[in-house]
């Protein structure tokens, strides 16, 4: 852990909303990325308001961050003036969009965890984290839906979709290994009755994700060798550029105020 | 303690004058995200409390409601207005009025069935068409799914296959 990160007056909460906050607005950026370039109109409406969604979630959890840090930072300082090394979202939401298989397949993998997660932190000790994640957690119901029926689509479409979901899905499956591996700081926070057990949500996500690939006439990759990383700050290439990307008006204009 | 300030009731008139920035045919109070009004001592000043629950979690209408909240009982004399971000219980559609989903059938956009999906439920993908989605226009329930978000977070866009108008139907969220 890096010096900032262990300033603040609960270390493992901070990291832990940090995680949360990354990861929804890290996915949130990269599909915002999609504005005005969508396949079709409808989807490009779906994207952009997917990607409002978990920017409004990544919002509440970092300002949550902030408070518990203790120093003063809010959502925007937080998000517009941290760099790489101090990101915390899991590995799979920097990934590149891709052609619309791989948003699809990077989707689909995410927002399956993503709901169990938050139906599991609805029940956190932590009345804050509580609500957040009961909240998140009816839009992400919402989410989870669609990207399924997108598999469903690409999988049993045409030869050319269902090879491309097919290779999206097994290019993004090595980086799921890090949704369900807990820390020394997911432990603390278990413990403490905060957060919930990562590992437990493997049979459901693991459950409803085969039987979509299933329906969608697709083979479910098996589980090998995972990438890790993306909690304790260690990113991909990738992340660096959607950061210079989102973070470049707040930092050229630092007066500026929304 | 006699006071020269309005009455709650008056109060929540008052507010029930205030459109949804996004929906101007429906007030915030048909939405159901205003969820409490009460005066109290603030460091020995008086100061009307809101408490405000937000509908969906990126939606930027709320940024507008709450200066419009703080706006309108401004020029009502309350200079002191303090607002309560709320997010538990969680909104839902469950709390929509019924006159405010008579509004929005009147204004062509298909109010939502009465209940909201449960997100504890198990995913089902077909779960996404609401059966009781109906043409605001000719009243008829031969409608199609064609996008499942629309011009707003809150509404997806179907078709009418009696009429063939398209329409936005609020979802049940």
């Amino acid at each position: 852990m890096s010096g900032p990160l262990s300033e603040a007056r609960d270390a493992a909460l901070f990291v832990f909303l940090l995680r949360l906050g990354d990861s929804a607005l890290v996915l949130g950026q990269r599909l915002a990325g999609w504005t005005a370039h969508g396949p079709a109109l409808e989807e490009d409406l779906a994207l952009t308001n997917v990607a409002l969604d978990l920017v409004g979630h990544a919002r509440m959890w970092l300002d949550y961050a902030g408070e518990v840090e203790g120093r003063g930072r809010d959502a925007d300082r937080l998000a517009y003036f941290r760099d790489q090394s101090e990101y915390r979202n899991v590995l799979l939401v920097e990934r590149p969009n891709g052609n619309y298989a791989d948003t699809t397949a990077r989707q689909f993998l995410f927002d399956t965890w993503h709901l169990y997660l938050l139906q599991a932190l609805g029940a956190s000790r932590d009345e804050r984290i509580s609500a957040i994640a009961s909240k998140a957690a009816r839009e992400a119901a919402y989410h989870v839906r669609r990207s399924g029926d997108w598999v469903l689509r690409l999988g049993d479409g045409t030869e050319t979709s269902h090879a491309r979901i097919q290779a999206a899905i097994g290019d993004a499956w090595p980086y799921t290994g890090e949704f369900f591996a807990p820390d020394a700081v997911d432990d603390e926070l278990l413990a403490r009755g905060v957060a919930c057990d990562l590992r437990a949500l493997y049979t459901p996500w693991d459950a409803h994700v085969s039987r979509v690939l299933q329906d969608a006439t697709l083979t479910r990759p098996d589980d090998g060798w995972m990438h890790a990383g993306g909690k304790t700050g260690k990113h991909t290439e990738a992340l660096g550029y959607l950061l210079a990307e989102m973070q470049s008006v707040a930092r050229s204009v630092t007066a500026a105020r929304w | 303690m006699v006071r020269d300030e309005p009455a709650i009731a008056e109060i929540w008139t008052w507010l029930g004058e205030i459109p949804d920035p996004e929906i101007p045919a429906i007030s915030i109070l048909d939405l159901g995200i205003v969820r409490d009004v009460s005066w109290s001592d603030d460091e020995g000043e008086r100061a009307l409390h809101v408490a405000i629950t937000p509908t969906y979690s990126g939606c930027p209408a709320i940024r507008a409601i709450e200066r419009e909240i703080v706006r309108l009982l401004g020029t009502r004399g309350i200079a002191r207005v303090a607002l309560d971000v709320r997010l538990a219980p969680a909104w839902t559609t469950d709390w929509l009025s019924i006159a405010g989903r008579e509004k929005l059938r009147d204004y062509g956009i298909s109010p939502p069935r009465a209940r909201a999906i449960d997100p504890n439920a198990p995913i089902d993908l077909t779960s996404f068409v609401d059966e009781r989605a109906a043409c605001p226009r000719c009243g008829s329930s031969a409608v199609e799914l064609v996008s499942r978000f629309g011009s707003t977070p809150c509404k997806a866009l179907y078709r009418c296959t009696a009429c063939r108008e398209p329409f936005d139907h609020f979802k049940a969220h």
